[in-house]
């Protein structure tokens, strides 16, 4: 009986293993990746109030971005080197004409309708962005020669500064984040950072008189001072921490949370669904969450160590590091380390753009890790 | 720096990758670190801190509902207004049982038994954290009763609320409609925000439809509760900072009736089913706007039993109904003078050509012979004669002559047949007949066909016309003014709540109806005056001395049949249910090229049957509006012996 159990778990296990393989899939990062996303589905569902409707519609979500990692991890990371240069102009293109538009429309302009579906450009910019400098750095020798990493710091700042005038400070600084993770992983020297870093400093007036909309203004003060401003952004920050805070070690049981529940915490299906799932699982489901996203960031930075050219390397090494960014972005802000910005949890939060976004460059991470051998033969 | 060609050494860059790679992973591990220490911080640390303030001390977001706007009449009589109020509020989640609660409220009196169904209903909808009225407007000894036995009652509260008031209780109350509670179909339309704390919600008439002008935009209030869920002042050693958005009140509407005029509208009718409508010619200004009888709106503000909504919804004379707006009948000869007005434009007679009138019509191919009202007949008559002794002869003649499409086409001009377009909803259209509209009606193609008698009868106002009172107010008015028409209209004007502002409406001029010859008007409203005034008038009583020249049409509708849903049982009731209404239509100065007050009444089953019963009360409406108080008065005592009925017209 038992060996008879025995077999047929070996045998599916070994057909689970060939799938993964003929699909160029990751098993481990696989499996991680779908216990956060079925842990934000069960998050959505008491968020939301019980709205079977969102929960389907996020499931919905989840799926089609598992079809984009599945699609993406077909495709050879050679012919990604090849295309990238053209994918981040098209990117670019699309960001002045949505520009272009947002100008004439005179309000907050993200979206481009194609008519049949509506995206925003700036999504193509996270998985271009990283694409783009790798593919400029792969030919070039390392590190990076002064003039090579000043063409990089246009190539980023352009699109970034676009962006953030739509106005996003989020998708900026995490597109301007995916460009400048490459440039350090490829070895830039310390002496590189130490003066681009000066350089950021030296700018935060420059940014905070001439490029920050008075709300992202507010938001800086109102995190440096919660208290300034209880029913605007500050109440988001007030109402987060105490939801946490209430929560307690081991939570106050699924769907039982006062806070969220008595919608006393706003945006909390989207940016602060990490608050809920403080309050009702605690200090043990945040912990476990954040262990999930630990592992899914050191396999991918495990997975861009072991990758075998430059390009390969520094896509995945920039993908998996924007991915804790994300993660940290959001978690800092939701407990009161770091200012407001609109930033999702990944692949928890409410919305499906983003989702399909990482999902997209978990499947190049995928590719780029599964054709290792191939290219070694090919080298 | 030399400037040599560096070549790529994979080793090296190999390894600063994986040095790379490993900074990489030392800074997530620190982070996450950070991270999860913050979370001990505030999960572990200051646990009891964040827990206090969300559940001992909790504070609550309570939405402040916004004042409706007020309803004033043209002279600024306020028409409806807000009272404060008294109601039980029941939160969910803070009532131990909810089946033990309201059985509570039912035993000190203060529920009825048949509301508990209807209540459970409503709770279970809600959220279980959303404040819910049980019970509006409590009288002073039931606020009492409740207050001193509050404790027993957890999760229950008074609050104070402005509700809904009507100060005249039941006048005007077609026109203006009343607020009742929001029911499911309300919800659909409404932004849910924006009526948070709002109990009622415009139904009907001006509250209706005016409802986004008179409601307002509600606000919030933070406010701090025990953990019974009680407001409380301070609690705990904590003190949030609490804030309030106010919330915007809605604008105030002043409408174009009259509420003097409008009391004499609804005296006139008394006890008795009918409508009176009252227009300015000069801009569709409706002067009042009566329907009989009525009910008092005051009593949906607090809520309507089971019982008492039934008993309004099923009274024989339908109280609810609307029949200044939604009462259709025929016409009968009060259309008299826009047929005549017809016969010129078609050239089917001139003014002057004269008819003998022998008491009965027949002719080859329409029927049965037509006896006119009076059996003696009236002799020679022209145009305006007929129309003044209203002569069923000469309208026979010319329906025969103009054909009934010609007939439909003309009359449809003066807004018959079709809405009004007035600012309030529920209006009907009434019927013009035609042959294109009997092909329209019916279905089966026997009965689709015009017959050549059909016209004959409605020639009269009769067959199968219907209009409803403002329609031939409107209409008239159209006569009167000379062709010009407005679109009725009961508000003339918003003030806005915030600006404090007045924004008067312009009234709405309709495409007007010319005549080839505008002479004709003169033949028309001549006609009318010599209904008041001339020895052979139908109404000659009804302008005796009168200290302006009053031009009016009386009519006579047929009652055939008694509706089935009227339920009516003795033979006595079914014979006055059998009796004629009675119809009047007038204006005065007529001699004024624009005339200042139009009015169309129609009194049901009219007591003696016919016109005689509603020309007097037209008269009360002329006077009360044209005279000053005092010649009021002379009139009143120079009047009062003789009778001003005559003994019957048509």
């Amino acid at each position: 009986m038992s060996a008879n159990f025995d077999s047929s778990t070996h045998r599916t296990l070994t057909l689970t293993a060939r799938l993964l393989s003929a699909l160029h899939l990751d098993g481990a990062l696989f499996a991680g990746l779908l216990a956060i996303c079925a842990t934000g589905l069960g998050i959505i569902y008491s968020a939301a109030g019980e709205d079977v409707g969102m929960f389907l519609r996020q499931g919905g979500r989840v799926v089609l971005a598992l079809a984009a990692l599945i699609t993406f991890a077909q495709v050879p990371p050679r012919f990604l080197r090849m295309i990238a240069p053209w994918l981040y102009g098209l990117g670019l293109l699309l960001l002045l004409i949505v520009m272009g538009v947002g100008d004439i429309g005179k309000g907050a302009q993200r979206w481009l309708d194609l008519g049949i579906i509506r995206f925003q450009p700036a999504e193509i910019m996270k998985i271009a962005m990283p694409l783009f400098c790798a593919w400029y750095l792969h030919e070039r020798p390392l590190p990076p020669s002064f003039p090579t990493v000043v063409v990089l710091g246009l190539a980023i700042a352009v699109p970034t500064a676009i962006i953030m005038e739509q106005p996003d400070l989020g998708t900026a600084m995490l597109v301007a984040v995916s460009g400048a993770l490459v440039i350090l992983l490829a070895g830039l020297q310390f002496r590189y950072i130490v003066g681009v870093g000066a350089l950021v400093v030296g700018s935060v007036p420059v940014l905070w008189s001439f490029f920050m909309h008075d709300y992202q203004r507010q938001r800086v003060l109102t995190f440096l001072n919660p208290q300034s401003d209880p029913l605007g952004s500050g109440y988001h920050i007030i109402q987060s921490q105490i939801a946490i805070g209430s929560g307690g070690v081991f939570g106050k049981g699924y769907m039982n949370g006062s806070q969220a529940q008595l919608e006393f915490l706003p945006e909390r299906s989207t940016d602060f669904i990490f608050a809920v799932i403080g309050e009702e699982w605690g200090l043990i489901g945040l912990t476990t969450l954040l262990l999930m996203y630990l592992f899914v960031i050191v396999r991918g930075l495990y997975m861009a160590a072991t990758a075998q050219d430059t390009f390969g390397r520094l896509v995945a090494g920039s993908l998996s590091a924007t991915f804790f960014v994300y993660v940290f972005v959001n978690t800092g802000m939701v407990t009161g380390l770091l200012p407001v910005v609109g930033v999702p949890l990944p692949l928890v939060s409410y919305g499906g753009t983003s989702m399909v976004t990482l999902m997209a460059g978990f499947g190049i991470l995928m590719a780029v890790h599964t054709r290792r051998s191939l290219r070694s033969r090919e080298l | 720096m030399t400037r040599t060609r560096r070549i790529k050494d994979h080793h090296a860059e190999g390894r600063v990758f994986t040095r790379r790679t490993v900074i990489a992973g030392a800074v997530v591990a620190v982070c996450f670190a950070i991270l999860i220490g913050r979370l001990t911080y505030l999960q572990v640390m200051r646990h009891d801190y964040f827990a206090d303030l969300s559940q001992g001390n909790r504070i609550r977001i309570e939405p402040i509902p916004p004042n409706r706007g007020l309803i004033l009449d043209r002279n600024g009589v306020t028409l409806a207004t807000n009272q404060p109020t008294y109601q039980l509020e029941l939160i969910r989640e803070q009532v131990p049982d909810v089946d033990t609660t309201l059985q509570g409220l039912v035993d000190i009196g203060l529920l009825h038994p048949d509301d508990i169904a209807r209540l459970h209903r409503v709770i279970r909808a809600r959220r279980s954290f959303e404040a819910i009225p049980v019970r509006l407007q409590l009288t002073e000894e039931e606020l009492a009763r409740f207050a001193v036995r509050r404790q027993d009652f957890p999760g229950v509260e008074i609050q104070p609320r402005l509700t809904r008031f009507y100060p005249a209780r039941g006048s005007a109350v077609h026109a203006l409609g009343y607020v009742a509670a929001i029911s499911e179909e309300d919800k659909a339309k409404i932004e849910e925000t924006d009526y948070a704390g709002t109990t009622l919600i415009g139904k009907l008439g001006i509250e209706g439809t005016y409802e986004t002008e008179l409601h307002g935009k509600s606000g919030f209030q933070q406010i701090l509760v025990n953990a019974q869920g009680r407001r409380v002042e301070r609690l705990g050693l904590t003190v949030p900072e609490l804030s309030r958005k106010e919330p915007t009140a809605g604008n105030d509407l002043l409408l174009t009736l009259d509420t003097r005029l409008q009391k004499v509208a609804e005296t006139a009718l008394g006890t008795n089913r009918g409508a009176v409508v009252a227009l300015d010619p000069s801009n569709g200004d409706v002067l009042a706007l009566a329907s009989t009888p009525a009910f008092d709106p005051n009593v949906f503000t607090r809520g309507l039993a089971v019982g008492e909504y039934n008993a309004l919804i099923t009274d024989v004379n339908r109280p609810l109904l609307n029949r200044a707006l939604r009462g259709t009948y025929p016409p009968g000869s009060t259309v008299k003078p826009l047929f005549a007005l017809a016969a010129l434009e078609y050239g089917v007679v001139t003014p002057e050509q004269t008819h003998f009138c022998a008491g009965r019509w027949s002719s080859p191919g329409y029927g049965r012979v037509r006896r006119d009202w009076k059996p003696e007949g009236h002799g020679t008559v022209n145009m305006r004669k007929a129309i003044a002794t209203s002569c069923d002869v000469y309208f026979f003649d010319i329906a025969r002559l103009m054909g009934i499409d010609r007939m439909a086409a003309f009359v449809s001009k003066f807004g018959l047949g079709a809405p009004t377009g007035i600012d309030i909803d529920g209006e009907r259209s009434g019927i013009v007949p035609s042959t294109e509209w009997k092909k329209r009606a019916y279905r089966q193609k026997e009965q689709q066909v015009w017959f050549p008698g059909d016209t004959i009868s409605v020639g009269i106002g009769q067959g199968q016309m219907l209009a409803t009172p403002l329609q031939l107010a409107s209409a008239i008015s159209t006569v009167a003014s000379r062709g010009q028409r407005f679109q009725p209209r009961l508000v003339k004007g918003i003030r806005d709540a915030v600006t404090g502002q007045t924004r008067e409406l312009p009234p709405i001029t309709l495409s007007p109806v010319l005549l080839a010859d505008p002479a004709g008007w003169e033949i028309a409203i001549g006609g009318m005056i010599d209904v008041a005034n001339a020895p052979y008038g139908t109404a000659r009583g009804a302008a005796a001395k009168s200290p302006y020249l009053i031009a009016g049409k009386s009519g006579t509708a047929q009652v055939f049949s008694v509706a089935s849903n009227e339920r009516i049982r003795k033979a006595g009731e079914l014979a006055e249910r059998l009796r004629d209404h009675a119809l009047f239509v007038a204006f005065a100065p007529a001699d004024a090229p624009m005339p200042k007050i139009v009015v169309a009444i129609i009194v049901e089953n009219a007591p003696g049957g016919g016109s005689a019963f509603a020309a007097p009360i037209a008269r009360k409406l002329l006077d009360a509006y044209l005279l000053t108080p005092e010649e009021l008065a002379a009139q009143e005592a120079k009047r009062a012996p003789t009778p001003v009925a005559t003994p019957r017209g048509d």
